[in-house]
């Protein structure tokens, strides 16, 4: 199993990738995680891969090869989606970011990409920046985006939870299994 | 015994402890930086942060020269500030093993260049040992040591960005309670003037022909056998691409890559039909061979630049294979200094007063793209006030009067402090700015020598930097809050403008540092809104144009620094407290 997380420096994609990561240890597959850290977080486009199976051998997902592909932004999203295979699918957080090169002027913002991403993929989306709004907590979006993730994994949702209580801070634990469910749920 | 998924970093560090290390010295760089704040994590081992890599591998040195284990932890370029003890440590040798970690950087995630540390290894006569994920990572380090005492040699233990920022399996050990070596006063192997460094170079070179005869029955370089049509001789991750590509391909994989195993490859040539050496970077074993005089494929087949792939390699050996789906335009998102970043403050007001700056190394780089576009020159750690220094001798005052330097805290400490005391000997009236956000801030926030804090995280002295400033003899020196955009406007054109060498502290905190609260936030005000776009222009990600021309501040991203409020003209942006 092949997954991609993308997103903004910043947006939880390093602590995404690990739940998913930890969550297939336990389940007894080897698994491999690459990560960026440095300079390249600082706001900038950052990509984490995880892989499970029987035998792990390179850390990063191959264009061409992802099964579920994570977007926590929809430009991020049309930027990776290449790695898909062509039965993957992809989930995207709606939501906009605008890279520097748009806020200056030098770059428009593409129009309708998940038009153009539903049309080629099996696209999931959802606004967990709402929902965490709604759970009063705009910090566990990423927790929103894993829950409905999570369902298009695999893995059962106490495997999942169990991992979460494990690696978030023992304070947030409440709340982001409410995130997480939110985005099960979905 | 217990599993865990560990960062090879982290690996790395568990390896260390398991060891029986007990001094390590680093200076934080990406890709290398975690290993130290793992290990410092365990009691048992003395760990701290060090100004620079040469200071880092001296104090490893006098920690190995008197009996225990001990290592230095740095990124590829940090090796080029410790390459001074590096070169003459290959001679005293170890008393107790040494082991230095050098976190290369293929592909540039952060860094200045893509230079190879085996290279380096090779001319100081080190072997170097390379892991390829970070089960091996533990288990090799704790071989590098045995290596460096059986051989008596300071050993590089190479990696690289995705070995080090990538997770994989581990399965933990107890820690190994190695006796302390005795100290014995050695005047022949570690006092090194002529005398002795001529009887010491023999040594050198003697232990290498041992070595080298040695490596093709060290565990850590294997041959699997496999398809005998084709073949691969590789290292580090590059093994686990070809792994991938092509599973049934015979491989030798090299965990000591230098100095390399000449029968064992000699012997692999022989029973594999065509030959492939796929490394990163450069073309440090294929050469070896080559100039053995045998048939090879390498770089003629592969770049020397960035980060191989799987698909890179089946690219070469299958040929291309087209993608399911194209690659889509995407407007760049390149990394961008974060909202509340003080430095932003700084090169706004550099940027106004079309000031340009000789930068260094940080995340003030970054005051080198637009909207910014302040930073004209970025070379190495440090460099930014001896090039400034360089310019004004050129082609003197007038020539810098739209000049500074711009440097952080922790660079300044790690070697720009040389640099300023040259400018003092040597009668400068430039400008230097330190951009004094209280840590190291790229690499993730380590502590040094302004900060009051080791990497244990007891409290310590904390340098003034004013006061070491003064203490070497700046005549002028300016201690200034790095969001006062009047006061660094009047301060930074004066100072320019006269004849007196000065430093400006510019002083506020990273925004991303821990233990900071930050109760009000930005808005922008539609209906008083002019739309003018000055407020865009300090480059602020929680910023952005709407449709309609008016600005609106993104209240999760904005931590109320009050940069953009002071760029309004029209009191559209106002500070509130946060809801």
């Amino acid at each position: 199993m092949n997954i991609m997380v993308v997103g903004v420096g910043g947006q939880g994609t390093l602590l995404t990738s690990r739940i998913i990561g930890k969550t297939a240890l336990n389940a007894g597959w080897d698994v491999k995680l690459s990560e960026v850290h440095g300079m390249a977080q600082r706001g900038g486009s950052v990509v984490t891969f995880v892989r499970f199976g029987k035998k792990v051998y390179e850390p990063v997902c191959e264009e061409g090869s992802v099964d579920v592909l994570i977007s926590f932004e929809r430009l991020e999203a049309l930027r990776y989606a290449h790695f898909l295979k062509p039965d993957g699918i992809m989930i995207v957080n709606d939501t906009r970011i605008d890279p520097m090169t748009v806020v200056i002027g030098a770059k428009t913002y593409p129009e309708g990409i998940l038009e153009k991403l539903e049309s080629e993929h099996k696209l999931y989306t959802i606004n967990a920046g709402e929902i965490a709004k709604e759970l009063g907590n705009s910090k566990v979006v990423n927790t929103v985006v894993l829950g409905l993730s999570a369902k298009h994994i695999g893995f059962t949702e106490d495997e999942w939870l169990e991992t979460l209580r494990n690696t978030v801070p023992p304070k947030t634990v409440e709340i982001n299994t409410l995130a997480f469910k939110a985005g099960y749920e979905k | 015994m217990e599993k865990r998924i560990m960062l090879g970093n982290e690996a790395i560090a568990r390896g260390a402890y398991e060891a029986g290390v007990k001094v390590s010295s680093a200076y934080p760089g990406t890709p290398s930086t975690e290993i130290s704040e793992f290990l410092a994590k365990f009691d048992a081992v003395y760990t701290e942060w060090a100004p620079n890599e040469k200071v880092a591998l001296e104090v490893a040195a006098g920690a190995s020269i008197a009996g225990v284990r001990s290592m230095a932890c740095m990124k590829h370029v940090g090796l080029n500030v410790a390459s001074d003890p590096l070169y003459t440590l290959a001679y005293t040798g170890v008393n107790a093993g040494l082991v230095i970690v050098v976190a290369d950087d293929p592909g540039l995630a952060s860094s200045q260049n893509e230079q190879d540390t085996r290279m380096i290894a090779r001319s100081a006569h080190l072997p170097v040992i390379e892991p390829s994920d970070s089960g091996e990572a533990k288990e090799f380090f704790k071989y590098a040591f045995e290596i460096s005492e059986k051989y008596d040699t300071p050993v590089i233990f190479r990696t690289t960005t995705k070995l080090s920022h990538s997770q994989s399996i581990v399965e933990l050990c107890d820690r190994a309670e190695p006796q302390d070596k005795p100290y014995e006063r050695n005047m022949a192997k570690y006092v090194m003037m002529p005398a002795s460094a001529i009887g010491r170079h023999k040594v050198v070179e003697a232990r290498e022909i041992k070595l080298e005869a040695d490596a093709s029955s060290l565990p850590i370089n294997r041959v699997e056998m496999g398809d005998t049509k084709i073949g691969f001789i590789t290292s580090g991750i590059a093994y686990q691409y070809v792994k991938e590509a092509c599973p049934d391909a015979s491989v030798l994989k090299l965990g000591m890559v230098n100095p390399l195993p000449k029968a064992m490859i000699a012997d692999f040539i022989a029973s594999v039909d065509t030959v492939y050496v796929f490394e990163e970077l450069e073309p440090v074993i294929e050469e070896q061979i080559r100039a053995w005089g045998f048939e090879v494929k390498g770089k003629e087949c592969f770049t020397k630049q960035g980060e191989y792939s799987a698909n890179m390699l089946r690219g070469v050996i299958y040929g291309e294979s087209a993608l399911a789906f194209e690659k889509a335009e995407a407007p760049a998102r390149p990394p961008i200094l974060c909202p509340g970043c003080p430095h932003r403050s700084v090169f706004s007001v550099l940027n106004k007063l079309k000031i340009h700056a000789a930068g260094d190394i940080g995340c003030y780089t970054l005051g080198a793209v637009a909207p910014l576009n302040v930073i004209d020159t970025t070379i190495c750690m440090g460099s930014s006030i001896s090039l400034l220094h360089g310019m004004e001798k050129a082609k003197g005052k007038e020539f810098i009067k739209n000049w500074v330097a711009t440097i952080g805290d922790s660079t300044f400490l790690h070697t720009g402090v040389n640099s300023l005391i040259n400018m003092v000997y040597n009668k400068s009236s430039a400008t230097v700015m330190i951009l004094d956000n209280r840590t190291t801030g790229m690499t993730g926030h380590q502590e040094h020598a302004a900060t009051g804090k080791t990497l244990k995280g007891e409290d310590t002295y904390a340098i003034d930097l004013a006061e070491l400033c003064r203490s070497i003899g700046v005549p002028r020196v300016i201690e200034i809050d790095a969001f006062d955009i009047k006061g660094l406007e009047a301060t930074i054109k004066e100072s320019v403008n006269g004849d007196t060498l000065t430093v400006i502290i510019a002083k506020a905190p990273c925004a991303l540092l821990k233990g900071q609260k930050f109760p009000n936030v930005c808005v922008c005000e539609p209906s008083e809104c002019k739309k003018c776009g000055m407020c865009l222009k300090i480059g602020c990600p929680a910023l952005t144009k709407q449709p309609d021309g008016t600005v609106k501040i993104d209240e999760t991203m904005c931590n109320g620094c009050g940069l953009c409020q002071s760029y309004c003209k029209f009191g559209a942006i106002k500070k509130i407290p946060r809801a």
